[in-house]
């Protein structure tokens, strides 16, 4: 049977609901982030983790130009190796009948065995694996075949190395080396113009002249390797046969950019549900205290027929639990709801062969937990407090306010203002308090509305930085291999080239002392009109005649400060190693790359200019002819048409962002609706008396609401600049939060933004305001003034 | 009738709020014996609120003891008090102090549900004729008959004492009669020592015992060689 006082309890629930609600909406919100961010995360991590298992998902990769097959058992020796999987990789352009634009893949080797390679097992979706005896056969990429609309049994032209070779497709895969792909030079996967081929060992090896050699290595560690040795260990083997720099899964394109997209998902768990915890722990304060003053005589009457401190504490506190428990019920709906929605979203644009939607324990329980912890200790110094009453006193009605004159009245007096108006600001000295909580909990929208709507600055600034300012080209030829300064004739010789300037990238190892990075240094030609290089504030860098540029995460990481010597080791020819300078850093948005000054470079490896990559600026109107004829030139191994990339790097961003603006909008507002109709409840229940007075005296039902929106309004603005400041300061986190080795997200907010945070707030307290107004509004005058306390 | 219940030595009761002190009582010895029923007359600020609390262990006296019989309440610590008024005090206030999210029959379920030996919430509440508006709220009961609930409540413990501060001081004489009738019963039938604060003179006489309080002392006390049946009185 459920006793009495729980029955009152849940009463009080019942007739208290719209208030609970309210409170339970703002605690749901930090249950679900928690749930949802780190289901989300769970669930990835799961799938990840599956997929890798069974796919054999390798731990250290190195690529090299032509290693014999001789050096394997050497290379198995290395301490902590315990499997090793050599195949052979290369590039191949895709001649597709009817497609005007150029399609690049990557060719993947499958072993002459038949079987599976030993690691990193492309997993059939469609169709049969290639006969490795026939090696005319091919199985594609599934998200490219499916893109291109390419069945098993579809035949298709592909350039490989150079020669042109006619393919039959037997089947679609996936592979734990593709969940995320990015064809070279771009920046977006882009499936239907960048796709990946596997071939049998021996077409592969004929195609590219690596009979009895591989030139790229995938291993997997013993339990006990360490992994730094093993990659020094295989360098050390490869260099002598072009060895690019081995390393572990962070270098790893796919398993970095899925790794970073967990990390913000970690983060945005982390970041956002304590602002929820704490202004719910207000909220409950706020209400329960309120509640516990009306209660004084009903807690008097407990203490009088034998009920203990502790059994009326616990009465309360349960209260408060019933808070929590409504909180985290719709909290863990909804959190597994969009958890489910969002991982969905995530496998569309990851590509994982299967999804399991694993959200762990922990989060619920956690989040569980805190929401309790959070309503208790909102409850427990009202619930003290008050129960600490002896009972006679608890009987008796609590001494009216004290009231003391006081800067206000100054104010009051000088400025003639109304005596309605220095009842709100009487009532706010009064209980400063609850008006901090009502501000606070008002600032915590601004900042969560700024925090939320301040991506689209950054993104806006972003794109204008890479494809306005940075990169002026809207077409990167990516070359075979190095060629000298004649190629850029031949390249504006092509169809509708109104200017090419040619860039040399050369994959690099930095390092300072014990710190090493991999990365990739880009040489700038002088007077470069089109690729240029770019700080935070926009502003174009002119690269010094000499030493290295880096950007400032990337220094960061290696411990180096302008004027320190770095150590540069070409992973490419002429395969050297140069102390360079680091002449300065700069902050950039998106890459990690290093860059140096053409003629500098090419004085460091004593050659005449080359280059390797040529950026255009081409007519629009002549794409075509420029695909067909970049089709037909073997030189070119790859193009990268900058247009396209950027439309769709706007529209993936904007699909993104949508979603979890409308989100944090709504968990925004939510907040300030929870905050101000609370403290407007609570208002109105402790002035009922005074506000039907002033009816009495003969003040219109307009000015008598005054006093109570009035003061909801002047609080509400307060919290507005507050608001401002701990967005900035919220933006700032997230730009930490969101920040990658990838992409550093600027922390920009425009004024907009500001303003647009600052109006959905002031409408939101507003319409909290104007709903209680109207209970005040229906309130019988004298009833209102012959009830008690 | 002789033997005490309560027995209270030379209490005093000073309030201080502040720097203001107040002396609500200044030195009251008395006793209230098995079954007997007591008025405690007095104007309004005489301390009669103040004496009652402290018989039912709602305060302390600042000095002098308190005997519940042979317990020194004035020794006790906070969860004997406690354990005190669960067992053997029901108390009636004048403003009913009913929980209003609940039922009357919740309402007395409230203090059966602590209580050792209680009786049934519906039989308390027959008992002050209230049979029919068990699943009642307070809001939907007269005043009267909110007040016969706080009595079904104070009784269905089957308590020693009875303390009451004027159980009818909010409400008219035929309510008023009625619910004196109801704890004239209760008095008759269970025996309960009962305690009646009151300030309407003509209530004295359903007493066995008036004691007089004015300026926080015993005035005077009388015994009633008749009692009148509260229907009897002059209001
Ligand atoms: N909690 C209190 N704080 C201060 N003074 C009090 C308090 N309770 C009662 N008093 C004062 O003690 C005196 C006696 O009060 P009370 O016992 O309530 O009288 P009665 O019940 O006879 O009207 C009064 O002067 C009253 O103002
Ligand atoms: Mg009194």
């Amino acid at each position: 049977m459920v006793s009495a006082l729980d029955r009152k309890a849940l009463r009080d629930l019942l007739r208290l609901w719209a208030q609970v609600l309210a409170i339970g909406g703002v605690l749901a919100c930090g249950v679900m982030v928690l749930v949802l961010g780190s289901g989300t995360r769970a669930s990835l991590e799961a799938s990840r983790a599956a997929y890798y298992e069974r796919q054999r998902f390798a731990e250290i990769f190195a690529d090299a130009t032509r290693v014999p097959e001789t050096l394997l058992p050497e290379i198995a020796a290395i301490p902590g190796v315990a499997r090793l999987s050599p195949s052979i990789r290369t590039s191949a352009v895709i001649d597709l009948p009817g497609v005007s634009e150029p399609v690049s893949a990557d060719v993947r080797s499958l072993p002459v065995s038949g079987r599976d390679p030993v690691l990193n097992a492309p997993l059939l979706r469609a169709g049969r694996m290639p006969d490795p005896l026939h090696p005319d056969e091919v199985a594609l990429y599934a998200p490219f075949a499916e893109a291109r609309g390419l069945m098993p049994g579809d035949r298709l032209s592909a350039v490989i190395e150079g020669q042109r070779r006619s393919l039959t497709v037997t089947g679609h895969v996936l592979s734990p080396e593709y969940i995320y792909t990015i064809g070279p030079g771009s920046m977006m996967p882009d499936d239907a113009r960048f796709g990946v081929l596997w071939i049998g060992q021996d077409a592969a090896a004929a195609a590219t002249d690596m009979n009895g050699a591989f030139n790229s290595l995938a291993l997997q560690l013993a339990r006990d390797a360490v992994a730094p040795a093993v990659i020094s260990a295989l360098d050390r083997l490869l260099a002598p046969y072009g060895g690019t720099g081995a390393h572990d899964r962070s270098d790893q394109i796919s398993h970095a950019f899925l790794q970073s997209e967990l990390e913000q998902l970690g983060a945005m768990a982390l970041i956002l549900p304590p602002i929820f915890l704490t202004v719910s722990a207000f909220l409950v304060n706020m209400v329960l205290s309120r509640l516990i003053a009306l209660e004084r005589a009903q807690i008097g009457l407990l203490k009088a027929v034998g009920y203990t401190t502790g059994a009326i504490a616990t009465h309360y506190l349960k209260l408060a639990a019933g808070i929590a428990l409504i909180g985290t019920v719709v909290g863990w709906g909804a959190g597994w709801y969009l958890g489910a929605a969002m991982t969905r979203m995530y496998a569309d644009f990851f590509r994982l062969p299967w999804l399991i939607y694993a959200p762990s324990a922990w989060p619920f329980v956690l989040s569980a937990l805190l929401a309790l912890l959070t309503t208790l200790s909102g409850a427990g110094r009202a619930v003290w407090a008050s129960v600490r009453l002896p009972p006679a006193v608890a009987m008796s009605p609590p001494a009216p306010p004290v009231y003391r004159r006081g800067l206000i009245d100054g104010l009051g007096a000088w400025a003639h203002l109304q005596q309605t108006t220095m009842m709100i600001l009487r009532a706010i000295t009064r209980w400063p308090g609850r008006a901090a909580v009502t501000v606070f909990g008002v600032a915590a929208s601004v900042s969560v509305l700024i925090a939320s709507f301040f991506t689209y600055d950054a993104i806006d600034l972003m794109v204008d930085e890479i494809f306005t300012r940075a990169n002026r080209q809207n077409v990167t030829l990516i070359l075979a291999s190095a060629r000298n300064e004649s190629a850029l004739d031949d390249a504006r010789a092509l169809p509708g080239v109104i200017r090419a300037e040619g860039a040399f990238v050369l994959p690099v190892r930095l390092r300072n002392a014990n710190r090493e990075e991999l990365s990739s240094l880009t040489a700038h030609p002088e007077h470069s009109e089109l690729s240029r290089l770019i700080d935070d504030k926009g502003r174009q860098v002119q690269l010094p005649d000499h030493g290295l540029v880096l950007p400032e995460g990337l220094a960061g990481k290696l411990g180096l400060a302008p004027g320190d010597m770095v150590t540069v080791e070409a992973l490419a020819p002429p395969r050297e190693t140069w102390a360079v300078p680091l002449t300065a850093t700069i902050r950039q948005t998106l890459g990690q790359d290093a860059h140096i000054a053409a003629p500098a470079l090419f004085g460091l490896m004593r050659q005449t200019p080359q280059v390797n990559q040529i950026n255009l600026q081409v007519d629009a109107t002549q794409m075509d002819a420029l695909n067909a004829a970049v089709k037909s030139t073997p030189a070119i191994a790859g193009i990268a048409d900058w247009t396209r990339t950027r439309s769709q790097f706007t529209a993936t961003i904007e699909e993104n962002l949508s979603i979890s603006t409308v989100i944090y909008s709504a968990l925004g507002m939510l907040i300030t609706l929870g905050v101000v109709y609370n403290a407007a409840r609570i208002r109105l229940s402790e002035r009922v008396h005074e506000l039907a007075s002033l009816r009495v005296l003969g003040f219109s039902r307009g000015e008598v609401a005054w006093v109570l929106v009035g003061e909801l309004m002047l609080l509400t603005l307060i919290g507005l600049p507050v608001g401002w400041a701990g967005g900035y300061g919220f933006a700032a986190l997230v730009v930490q939060g969101f920040s990658t080795d990838v992409v550093a997200l600027p922390l920009v907010v425009n004024r907009q933004t500001f303003a647009y945070a600052s109006l959905i707030v002031l409408a939101t307290a507003l319409a909290a305001a104007l709903v209680v107004r109207r209970r005040l509004d229906r309130i019988d005058i004298v009833q209102a003034l012959k009830a008690r306390d | 009738m002789s033997t005490p219940v309560l027995r209270t030595e030379d209490i005093t009761r000073i309030y201080r709020t502040g720097a203001v002190e107040v002396q609500a009582l200044r030195g009251v010895t008395m006793e209230l014996s098995e079954g007997e029923m007591v008025v405690l007359l007095g104007a309004s600020g005489s301390g009669k609120s103040t004496l009652l609390n402290i018989l039912g262990a709602l305060d302390l006296p600042t000095s002098g003891r308190v005997f519940f019989r042979d317990t020194e309440l004035t020794r006790a610590t906070d969860r004997e008090l406690t354990r005190f008024r669960r067992e053997h005090v029901g108390f009636v206030f004048q403003f009913y102090n009913l929980m209003p999210a609940l039922t009357a029959r919740e309402n007395v379920g409230l203090v059966t549900e602590i209580s050792e030996d209680p009786m049934r919430p519906e039989e308390a509440l027959e008992r002050v004729g209230l049979g029919h508006r068990l699943d009642h709220f307070p809001a939907e009961l007269s005043g009267g008959e909110q007040q016969r609930v706080a009595i079904a409540r104070a009784i269905a413990k089957r308590p020693e004492l009875l303390l009451c501060d004027e159980p009818t001081g909010a409400l008219d004489s035929a309510t008023g009669i009625s619910v004196l009738e109801a704890l004239c019963e209760v008095n008759r039938d269970l025996g309960t020592a009962t305690a009646l604060i009151t300030h309407n003179a003509g209530i004295q006489a359903i007493a066995h015992r008036v004691i007089h309080i004015a300026d926080g002392q015993i005035a005077r006390e009388e015994i009633n060689a008749t009692r009148l049946d509260p229907k009897d009185i002059t209001w």
